[in-house]
């Protein structure tokens, strides 16, 4: 995008267009990556404080209990607005955020060999959007009002009428934005500037998962950011979009036009939210395929299939939705198509997910962190789907809806599924990115109890949903005779949720230590395939790579008998 | 657009370009006049709606150039135009295969 | 360094970065605006037989046609503006983005005038669901309208013309992308005509 004709002499450039506003894709998911990180422990200590009460009602919350009224306790206008924001921020600046913004700004060019995004500017400009997005959004909680407490579903009438709920509407409307520009740039980027010979079925599962990731973004996402826009008009100009007929608030009558449905709201959240999550793990299946090639030294089993499996599953995503709303009082036609089709796109996760552990077999499998956590991702993303399977049947979830067994279940799927790939792919780009070696030691100090509390929180959920304990109650499920067996679960659940925060810190560590004092890392340090290893690490500031990119083969060469390690990289001869 | 850079080709598309305007005109007028005939509400939605999507057609296909356009595009478009069909029926369907909850509108005015 | 298929398409996609980009961003546009025709059916579903007739009438059809043909004549301007540059007739390019500019100038102060006889007879989007969604609909799309008269200033104001006289092809590229948008947002109007205005 440079509108002059010179390509090798740059004007010098000051501090502020080199790492502030820069448009290198580098900087850019480096960007992404930190804010992201800062984001999801802010997420984390929400939930942190949440916990506390849920482990020990009525007690002082430590270290951060002044911040809130009434002695230190949660009072429930507060506990809610931990919850909707906590499910909002993990999911929006900080999942998402990391998942594409930064693992698929900073990876896919490289893994295309390329020089670059398609549309460097756009990427800087999304980046922005996204942190002024963040920044309203967090906001929020220093406002009169205080932030939005009516669940990240936001569903109407509650949310027209709740606190809170303007900013997060106005924020949502930035983060929206930023998606749409981040993953239109990322579609072009994969089709448009790949290298030559690297024709489509030689793509890495990684840039392929982002391919379908970002398709899901720009069709999904503008239903709720229409949906967003009339919410807001619902707030501020009294309209009645979501508002129906004789609604009665406080012994009152509700002064609006009405006639508007708030089933509308929940069709349109929704039409976007059920790709939103495939949106979370579909680049963790990517990074998952990519580490265990690496460390199996084998090619993936069932490449094509994992492939054609993600384009179904992201085509599918998209006509599933309303099992969410199966106790909307929807007709049995509706109930029934909704229903086959969640039963059908249940189909390609199991055939991803089998591959990946026949990818296992007969593999020369090397234990390093990043394998770690992305072995483990196996089975806990496998318990997340499994236990999807009965909310997705609506005899099943009926029972199930809105209580702890749905929390258990997408916790499964997003935090030891997503969060674990996501280390995985931290640990094993590292090097690339920053030219030094992670400690092993650390790292699987991070990883074990990591994995053992993450179990800890969520397995019990599963216990108490099934005993009938809802969800999004600020005291727990106290004052309900059926949830009495159960509750005592919760003192575990926290003490597992306050070891896996303490679990981080070697993380962090690492992470700091080995920017200043870590091992110097080779071009290859994993011995992989893909094109962003043929990079220097870390790769040259502008354009990636020191000598031109060809590509001469599929994405993983491994254990190739004629070959002079046991590999062969796509970008070598 | 590298094939036909030509000059006649250009002044071909600008005739084409003309025609479809006044295409566009006319069956605007037509929109307009079909709104007054004496139709059912059903027929009168997809009257204008067959009437719009003619129009629509000529201005995606010759001002857009979706008539020569590439397959990576067309590809594209079409998926798009099914996840539109799919968000405009099933939520109106779900809306009319309800399980009976809608209570008859209360006027509270 | 430039980034590849810039000006030059690339051999197997047969496309520039920008025109793919364009309609990658006007798929995403189309699931908008989808959004707000299917909150339109599921409003008018859910509002009295004969609700949003009622509400309807009070819009002023004729305005509307005379926008109809305004928009429309922009969008053949517009595309007569990029034809002009692949002739290489920057002055002609000149003439009709005017034209372009004029129309929409004239399609906003029209609207100006149908939104201030609403407001003045205390017909606002909170009256009633339809008013509601026709606001939604015509405001957003009137925004999308100041979107592209902002992109089209600044081809026809003197900021890019450097760029016409060091790269035509690159600024021929520009404007086709931003010919596509303008002619999206005509489409847009001529399905929010007769559903909002004549149903």
């Amino acid at each position: 995008m440079s509108s002059n004709n010179n390509h090798h002499d740059h004007p010098k450039e000051n501090f502020i267009q080199s790492y502030i506003f820069s448009v290198d894709h580098k900087i850019i998911g480096i960007q992404y990556g930190i804010t992201s990180l800062l984001f999801l422990l802010f997420g984390f200590s929400l939930m942190a404080i949440m916990r506390w009460q849920l482990a020990y009602p009525g007690t002082e919350i430590p270290i951060v209990g002044f911040l809130f009224g009434e002695g230190g306790v949660l009072v429930s206008d507060q506990y809610n607005s931990l919850g909707a924001m906590h499910g909002t921020i993990m999911i929006f600046l900080g999942i998402v955020p990391l998942a594409v913004g930064a693992f698929g700004n900073y990876l896919v060019p490289l893994q295309i060999g390329a020089i670059d995004m398609a549309f460097p500017k756009l990427n800087a400009a999304s980046y922005w959007t996204y942190f002024v997005g963040g920044v309203i959004m967090i906001s929020s909680f220093f406002m009169p009002e205080g932030a939005a407490r009516s669940g990240w579903t936001s569903y109407p009438p509650l949310s027209i009428f709740e606190n809170g709920q303007t900013i997060w509407l106005i924020s949502m409307i930035f983060l929206i934005t930023s998606s749409l520009l981040g993953s239109m740039n990322i579609i072009v980027t994969i089709v448009q500037l790949r290298a030559p010979g690297l024709t489509w079925m030689r793509l890495p599962i990684f840039t392929w998962a982002q391919f379908v990731t970002s398709f899901l973004l720009v069709l999904a996402f503008p239903p709720l950011e229409a949906a967003a826009v009339m919410q807001l008009m619902d707030r501020v100009a009294s309209t009645s979009f979501f508002l129906p007929s004789g609604l009665v608030m406080s012994g009152e009558i509700v002064e609006v036009a009405g006639y508007g449905s708030p089933l509308l709201w929940q069709h349109l959240f929704w039409f976007l939210a059920h790709p939103e999550v495939y949106v979370l793990i579909l680049p963790a299946l990517g990074i998952v395929g990519e580490i265990l090639a690496n460390n199996t030294r084998k090619p993936i089993w069932g490449f094509k299939s994992i492939i054609y499996s993600m384009v179904f599953l992201g085509f599918v995503s998209f006509i599933v939705w309303a099992h969410h709303m199966f106790l909307t009082g929807m007709g049995q036609a509706m109930s029934a198509f909704f229903q086959t089709t969640t039963m059908i796109i249940s189909i390609p996760s199991v055939v991803i997910l089998t591959s990946y552990f026949l990818s296992l077999w007969g593999g020369s499998i090397r234990f390093n962190t990043p394998m770690l956590f992305a072995l483990a991702f196996l089975p806990m993303f496998g318990i997340g789907g499994l236990t999807g399977l009965p909310l997705g049947l609506a005899a099943s979830d009926i029972y199930l809806h809105d209580t702890y067994y749905v929390i258990g279940h997408f916790h499964y799927v997003v935090a030891p599924g997503t969060i674990f790939a996501l280390f995985a792919g931290i640990y094993y780009w590292f090097p690339k990115i920053t030219g030094k070696k992670m400690s092993e030691m650390l790292g699987k100090l991070h990883f074990w109890p990591s994995l053992i509390f993450m179990n800890g929180i969520f397995m019990p959920m599963f216990i108490q949903g099934l005993a009938g304990v809802s969800r999004r109650l600020a005291d727990g499920g106290q004052s309900y005779a059926h949830a009495s067996g159960v509750l005592e679960w919760n003192e575990f659940m926290s003490i597992s949720a306050f070891c896996l925060g303490l679990a981080q810190i070697p993380f962090i560590v690492n992470i700091i230590m080995s920017l200043f004092s870590g091992e110097k890392s080779s071009r290859n340090p994993w011995d992989s395939t893909t094109i962003e290893w043929a990079a220097p690490s870390p790769p040259v500031g502008h354009g990636n790579f020191d000598k031109p990119v060809n590509v001469y083969r599929s994405s993983y060469e491994y254990s190739v008998p004629d070959a002079k390690k046991d590999f062969k990289p796509q970008f070598e001869k | 657009m590298s094939g036909d850079n030509s000059k006649e080709a250009i002044q071909e598309h600008i005739r084409v370009y003309m025609m479809v305007f006044g295409a566009l005109a006319v069956l605007t007028v037509i929109t307009v006049l079909a709104s007054f005939l004496k139709v059912s509400t059903s027929e009168a939605i997809f009257l204008a709606l067959i009437i719009a999507s003619v129009k629509a057609s000529l201005v995606a296909g010759y001002f857009m150039h979706l008539i020569s356009e590439k397959s990576m595009i067309i590809s594209i478009l079409l998926l798009t135009v099914f996840f539109f069909f799919i968000m405009i029926f099933l939520p109106l369907i779900s809306y009319t295969d309800s399980a009976g909850v809608h209570v008859p509108w209360v006027s509270i005015k | 360094m430039e980034i590849p298929y810039s000006i030059e398409e690339r051999e197997d996609t047969g496309l520039i970065n920008s025109k793919l980009g364009i309609w990658i961003f006007l798929a995403s546009e189309v699931m908008l605006f989808g959004g707000l025709f299917s909150a339109y059916i599921f409003l008018r579903l859910a509002a009295p037989p004969g609700d949003f007739e009622y509400w309807a009438s009070k819009l002023s059809v004729p305005m509307a046609t005379v926008n109809t043909m305004v928009l429309i004549s922009s969008s053949v301007s517009m595309v007569m503006a990029w034809a002009s540059l692949k002739l290489k007739d920057f002055s002609k390019f000149k003439m009709y983005m005017g034209i372009t500019l004029l129309c929409s100038a004239l399609f906003m102060v029209i609207k100006y005038f149908e939104y201030t006889s609403k407001f003045s007879h205390d017909i606002f989007p909170s009256s009633s669901t339809f008013m509601a969604i026709y606001f939604t609909l015509t405001g957003l799309h009137g925004i999308h309208i100041l979107g592209g008269v902002v992109v089209m200033l600044y081809f026809y104001l003197p900021f890019s013309h450097q760029l016409w006289h060091d790269q035509p092809e690159h600024f021929t590229n520009r404007v086709e992308a931003l010919g596509l948008y303008w002619h999206f947002v005509d489409l847009v109007w001529i399905f929010l005509f007769p559903v909002l205005y004549l149903l």
